[in-house]
């Protein structure tokens, strides 16, 4: 009897990333997260389905329906036009899949030959901790999949205790900081950010902390005020750390953000330059206009 | 871009033009005066191809009197030295890059200019011997910079690898800091020979500058004899010491029209127009090989090329749109590159073509044979796809578009190539750049290229082209004589506003005032 039983709320997989960590990654995003940030820029990844079927009759091309009171969505006959999405009141999607562990293992074989590894992100991936395990797990005892790297893309919420059943078989995990006072981090995002600064130390002691990303909302965020302490911060981090800066654009947000000015390339230059004036390395792409 | 000038106008157009230097007119003056003979001999069915866009000699002139491409045997050269050219064997380093200076001056083409440099560390190596790595490195990029300032033309191109040697790794290295148009750049790779760490550098290459080309050794290498092979022009693979006597090509998307259903494809139209299109080899090579007198000359006297090794390119273009007009007329809605029975009737197409190929005579062939090649495709074509590419815009993630393609690569043994334009994402992250090669090739790919979206030095079809010289390209010309077609082929197919990914394009200059 297989061992296997986690499953895992698939909202997307893709088979080519070069973003969500070294090389060529098999993504794949779970359902779910347990964050409310005012930014996000995929708040229907946010919420879990309840099945209340308001997004059946809205749907054009008859992909959606309801049978014995769980949506079920037809990928065939889907055009992508997020409608569904854009009258969820549960900021969830109905277009996700329910896979374990040998599905996703079917995919990483299909694809291998060009993968230098995996991600699981989100929604927050760690929610949905056993499958992940379980999958790192099956990854690392193949001997003709071991070779590939197995990396989180986290909020950083997710208990040291968690984060010790992941240990043996996680490769290197990304962080995001979203903000460096507490208060401004309760405002964006509606949680405490003690754990996430717990997490960014604990996984840099044990070797498994790959990147730090900082989005920069300018006049929003607090990096820019706090930028001695904040760089001060960032200096301690191991050497194979990447300090990533990841300018606020308005894709994917709805509500108040839209309001906020997107971050413009002479902002994130700016904020690049300040952390490099003290002694950081960082990365970060020019937003295109 | 026809034009109804009579020829002393043409002439007169050309030589007025302010935008050409005195060199480029000339040139354009010798197409004009070929143009101007009588055409081969060729039958009513054979004209009626030509006229109905489904056959098409690449504006390879009336009178062929050079072969397409050429590949002399350059090592050999380097050894024995060249009586005709009155040059004793070379004997060091700078020697031999003066003795290849020289040689290419006399290596026509198509295009007039070379379009095969050699396989420049193999070439090379014997004579860097006791040099140190920075003086190789000296040397080197002035070469790199006299090629591209005195044979300009993106169709010139330099083969390395697959070994690991000193050349290679300098001349990739010279080659991502100058990020000339000049010359194209093939690295082969071999997993059995090639370290990962050499891939890495070529592969990281490609972010910097689109280049280079990687070929997968092994499958090339198994196609030709033991004397070897070379990439030429545009991913063009063809016999060393040999080459392309003439290249046509088969629009299949036009033969495709006129069939009534794939079955009806498969045992009528394509092999009989297959049939007309020999005639035109036929024709072609038949004036090249006996009345030019080009195979007189000191390059075959000398051994450098020899006759039995040229082949002609049996070249098609416009699988994508043959597919779906096909799965149309089968009542069925698939669209190539996207669903498997699609890519699938493609594989046959490819499979059908190859077997008529390498069974059918020819009198001028590599052992007796033409060669199949997936054609890039020109400047001047619209609302056909290049060889047998996924139409712009319609591309999946990269990973699956190689697994839609690879099948078709095991066919074209003169070369086939698809651009994958790669989100310039990928600069700031190329180990994906070198997985994704390393896959490709893994499963069966003859040549990984690929283009970062948001370079200036981008591909089209193989050359490459400057965004930055096509734009000042309109009022001053350029000193590149390839920087027009890429400007055609921008202002015809619109390359420049499509989603990152390009047009082909694979055609002998000529004279367009059009543009
Ligand atoms: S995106 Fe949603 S609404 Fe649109 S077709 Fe698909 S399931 Fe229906
Ligand atoms: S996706 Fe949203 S709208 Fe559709 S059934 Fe689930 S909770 Fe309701």
């Amino acid at each position: 009897m297989s061992k296997r039983r986690a499953t895992a709320t698939v909202s997307k997989i893709l088979n080519f990333s070069c973003v969500d960590g070294p090389g060529n990654r098999l993504v794949i995003f779970l359902q779910g997260c347990n964050y409310q940030c005012k930014n996000c820029h995929n708040p229907h990844t946010i919420g879990i389905c309840n099945h209340c079927g308001d997004c059946v009759a809205p749907c054009p091309s008859n992909a959606l329906s309801m049978s014995e009171g769980h949506i079920r969505w037809n990928a065939e006959l889907c055009t992508h036009c997020d409608r569904c999405l854009a009258v969820c009141p549960n900021q969830s999607n109905p277009k996700t899949q329910t896979m374990n562990v040998d599905d996703i293992l079917q995919l990483v074989r299909k694809h291998q030959l060009f993968l230098s590894g995996i991600t699981v992100s989100g929604g927050e991936a760690t929610l949905q901790l056993p499958f992940i395990v379980e999958l790192f797990n099956a990854i690392k005892a193949d001997p003709s999949l071991r070779h590939l790297t197995c990396m989180v893309d986290t909020n950083g919420s997710l208990s040291q205790t968690g984060w010790e059943k992941l240990l043996p078989v996680l490769d290197g995990a990304m962080v995001d900081l979203k903000a460096w006072q507490e208060e401004t981090h309760r405002w964006l995002t509606g949680r405490s950010h003690h754990r996430v600064m717990q997490t960014i130390d604990w996984l840099g002691k044990h070797d498994k902390l790959e990147e730090v990303r900082l989005l920069h909302i300018p006049a929003i965020t607090d990096f820019e005020q706090e930028i001695d302490a904040l760089a001060h911060y960032l200096s301690a981090l191991p050497a194979r750390t990447t300090i990533r800066l990841n300018a606020f654009q308005h894709h994917g947000v709805t509500g108040p953000a839209l309001e906020w000015p997107p971050c413009s390339a002479s902002q994130i230059n700016a904020f690049a330059k300040q952390l490099t004036q003290r002694g950081l390395r960082v990365l970060y792409r020019e937003p295109v206009t | 871009m026809v034009n109804n000038m009579s020829i002393p106008e043409k002439f007169r157009q050309i030589i007025n033009d302010p935008t050409l230097s005195p060199m480029q007119k000339s040139q354009y003056l010798a197409l004009e005066a070929d143009a101007s003979l009588p055409y081969p001999e060729i039958t009513e069915s054979v004209k009626a191809a030509i006229e109905d866009n489904i056959l098409c000699d690449m504006f390879e002139g009336n009178a062929p009197f050079k072969p397409r491409y050429v590949l002399p045997d350059y090592a050999k050269f380097l050894q024995q030295g060249s009586e005709y050219l009155e040059l004793p064997p070379a004997k060091d380093f700078d020697e031999a890059l003066n003795h290849l200076t020289i040689l290419y001056h006399h290596v026509p083409s198509v295009t007039n200019i070379p379009v095969y440099l050699g396989q420049l560390d193999d070439v090379l190596l014997p004579y860097a011997e006791g040099l140190d790595a920075e003086t190789i490195y000296r040397k080197l990029r002035l070469f790199w910079i006299l090629l591209d300032r005195t044979l300009p033309d993106a169709f010139m191109h330099v083969n390395i690898g697959p070994t690991d040697n000193v050349i290679c790794r300098t001349i990739l290295r010279v080659d991502a800091e100058l990020k000339q148009v000049a010359p194209n750049l093939t690295f082969m790779y071999d997993p059995e020979i090639t370290p990962d760490d050499l891939l890495r550098q070529a592969s990281h290459n490609i972010c910097e500058c689109s280049k280079p080309h990687i070929a997968n050794y092994p499958v090339h290498a198994h196609a030709y004899d033991n004397s070897g092979f070379g990439i030429v022009s545009c991913y063009n693979s063809l016999p060393l010491a040999g080459g392309a006597n003439t290249l046509v090509r088969m629009n299949l998307k036009e033969v495709a029209r006129k069939a009534s259903s794939s079955e009806d494809f498969f045992h009528a139209t394509l092999p009989n127009y297959c049939q007309t299109m020999y005639e035109l080899i036929e024709a072609r090579s038949a004036y090249l090989h006996e009345q030019s007198g080009f195979f007189n000359g000191f390059l075959v006297q000398e051994g450098l090329i020899d006759e039995s090794r040229f082949a002609p390119m049996f070249g098609i273009y416009g699988m994508a749109e043959a597919v779906n007009i096909l799965l149309e007329k089968d009542g069925r809605d698939e669209k190539y590159g996207q669903q498997p029975a699609a890519n699938k009737l493609g594989h046959r197409i490819s499979k059908a073509l190859s077997d008529i190929v390498t069974s059918t005579p020819v009198k001028y062939g590599y052992h007796g044979r033409a060669l199949l090649h997936a054609q890039g495709g020109i400047s001047l074509d619209e609302d056909v796809t290049p060889g047998v590419r996924i139409p712009y815009g319609t591309e999946p993630d990269p990973v699956s578009h190689i697994q839609a393609l690879a099948q078709h690569h095991q066919y074209y043994t003169s070369g086939i190539s698809d651009i994958l334009t790669i989100d310039e994402t990928v600069k700031s992250n190329p180990e994906a750049m070198y997985q994704l090669c390393k896959g490709a090739l893994a499963i069966g790919f003859r040549e990984f290229t690929a283009n970062v979206h948001s370079n200036d030095l981008v591909r089209v079809t193989g050359y490459m082209v400057k965004l930055s010289d096509i734009a000042k390209f309109k009022e001053q010309g350029s000193r590149t004589n390839t920087t027009g077609l890429g400007a055609e082929a921008a202002a015809n197919t619109g390359i420049l506003n499509r989603k990152p990914r390009v047009v082909s394009h694979e055609q002998a200059p000529r004279y367009c005032d059009s543009q």
